[in-house]
């Protein structure tokens, strides 16, 4: 399989089919930091230490029963866009689509599995799921792990658990994370509350696209913070427990919204239908408020259940990297928000009209 | 009167004054202007606070074994300071003075309970074992104990059956 059909196939996050989708949370992600032994990490290894893990690791990836059918490519083989659609898609990182040559990503067909190889640590290994499926994922990554355990021999201390080259890594490797939008915590304004909150419980909040991103569309990533002194299964259900608590949170503050004065938010809904139906220019980051506030309208009833899928793949194929891609070259900022909002009027064209009713909160 | 607080980072007098409570542990850090810029503190998006307690940790440390490079891989302590990553799994035994006393602050605790790549672990020790009764074998032969060395090359033979891969979920 080649990168470009790659791209042009549906993926988890993209297929409209999917069933499984959440109200809350978006998608549910799990990696793990894994390194060969005697043999040095990615940032300070040479030239041709880095080429020998990359073709060793490559080898053991391909032939995991997981990645049939997969993409497997260098990171310098890759161009400028191809990484971008990447990046939007969550199947590799910044630090990799930045890194030098010697680095390169094995990714399955439907997009599920992604093995980043030479980021920060020899290898990446991560799974994607839509909707809110951690012990799923969990499941799914370590027999992913367990099949590439078959042919490498992993960095790994009894005492430490997995070695890896950032030591906030260590122990199981694994950050486990879920996309939430949390629409009603931000209108609201307890976004900062929450953030503190999920901190002290050893989770940290982040943006749309990991640290140091911003949260547009209200969509934030909230993970594990350590990785050293509990199993796996404890951290998931750490995880599960405070993600459970934030979704009953954004739906108390969905209820308050309501009551206090239903017409201001579905304003701001109807709004967001009008603009996405009609507006000729829209940079990306309007384009995912916009989109966010008719997921909440699909959430309290006011659009059709059956609109759900649109809404998730268009988060996706908002993004510049996708917008440009859709339009098969290479486009100024200000092009791409005119392309934006077209592509946007044609699918809202088709989107089904708003029915505000105020018996009809969930 | 006590001395102003000097940043944890550089000797500038420190006016950024940060505690946070992580795993209900309290952690404090003093920095100057210049450093909770250059580290991120200021900005309200947050920050990497485990890179940050790490560094700053690091720096607190009695310099331990300055001198000292990994045998691996030519890492020093010095270039953990300006990474704050290390340079090969090697260096976690190398540097073990450095960076223990720094987990607990960075992790809920500081053994791992969590998985173990068996079959990793089970290769390794199968290999062991093999370089092991390889060895006495040869001493067996030398010293013309062949009974022994028959009961060994037995061992050998049983030993490298454990090593040929079984098929899936033979584990």
């Amino acid at each position: 399989m080649t990168i470009d059909s790659l791209i042009d196939t549906p993926s988890e996050l993209t297929n409209s089919a999917g069933s499984s989708k959440c109200a809350i949370v978006l998608m549910t992600r799990v990696r793990l930091a894994r390194n060969l032994a005697g043999r040095a990490f990615p940032g300070w290894a040479g030239a041709d230490q880095r080429a020998d893990v990359l073709a060793i690791c490559r080898d053991a990836v391909s032939a995991a029963p997981q990645m049939k059918r997969s993409v497997d490519v260098g990171v310098t083989d890759l161009n400028e866009l191809q990484k971008q659609i990447l990046v939007e898609r969550h199947l590799i990182s910044r630090e990799l689509s930045g890194s030098k040559s010697g680095s390169g990503v094995v990714i399955n067909k439907d997009q599920t599995f992604s093995v980043m190889i030479n980021e920060e640590d020899h290898l990446r290994i991560q799974v994607l799921r839509a909707g809110f499926q951690l012990k799923k994922a969990w499941s799914a990554i370590n027999e992913l792990d367990t099949a590439l355990e078959e042919r490498l021999d992993y960095a790994f201390s009894p005492q430490l658990g997995y070695l890896t080259a950032c030591p906030t890594n260590l122990g199981t490797g694994m950050r486990a994370s879920a996309m939430m939008h949390l629409p009603a915590l931000v209108i609201s304004g307890q976004m900062e509350k929450v953030v503190r909150a999920v901190n002290q419980l050893g989770m940290v909040v982040r943006g749309l696209f990991g640290e140091g991103s911003d949260a547009s569309g209200s969509i934030f990533q909230i993970s594990n913070q350590t990785t050293l002194g509990e199993p796996e299964e404890e951290i998931i259900k750490r995880l599960q427990s405070v993600l459970q608590s934030i979704i009953e949170h954004e739906l108390n503050a969905r209820q308050k919204l309501l009551e206090a004065d239903s017409r201001k938010l579905f304003d701001k809904i109807g709004r967001a239908y009008g603009i996405l139906q009609n507006s000729h220019v829209l940079n990306s980051a309007e384009a995912m408020n916009l989109l966010s506030l008719l997921r909440l309208g699909i959430d309290l009833q006011i659009f059709p259940e059956t609109c759900r899928p649109v809404i998730d793949r268009l988060f996706i194929e908002a993004q510049p990297g996708h917008i440009q891609h859709a339009v098969n070259h290479d486009l100024e900022a200000g092009e791409r928000d005119s392309t934006r909002a077209s592509r946007l009027r044609e699918e809202f064209a088709r989107f089904p009209i708003p029915t505000f009713t105020t018996n009809g909160n969930n | 009167m006590p001395s102003p607080l000097k940043c944890d980072f550089c000797t500038k007098s420190a006016t950024v004054h940060l505690t946070q409570i992580v795993n209900n542990k309290v952690h404090k850090v003093d920095l100057c202007e210049e450093c909770a810029q250059a580290k991120g503190v200021t900005d309200p998006n947050g920050f990497s606070l485990a890179d940050l307690l790490m560094k700053a940790s690091l720096n607190n440390e009695p310099v331990v074994a300055s001198g000292v490079r990994c045998e691996q891989c030519g890492f020093t302590q010095a270039d953990f300071k300006k990474h704050g990553r290390f340079g090969c799994p090697q260096c976690y035994q190398t540097f073990s003075g450095v960076i223990e006393p720094m987990l607990g602050s960075m992790h809920k605790g500081t053994a791992h309970t969590g998985k173990v790549p068996l079959r990793a672990l089970n290769r390794r020790s199968l290999s062991e074992r093999l370089s092991k009764l390889e060895g006495e074998l040869d001493e067996a032969i030398k010293s013309e104990r062949y009974e022994d060395a028959a009961r060994f090359r037995d061992e050998i033979l049983q030993v490298k059956q454990a090593f040929e891969p079984k098929p899936a979920g033979g584990r």
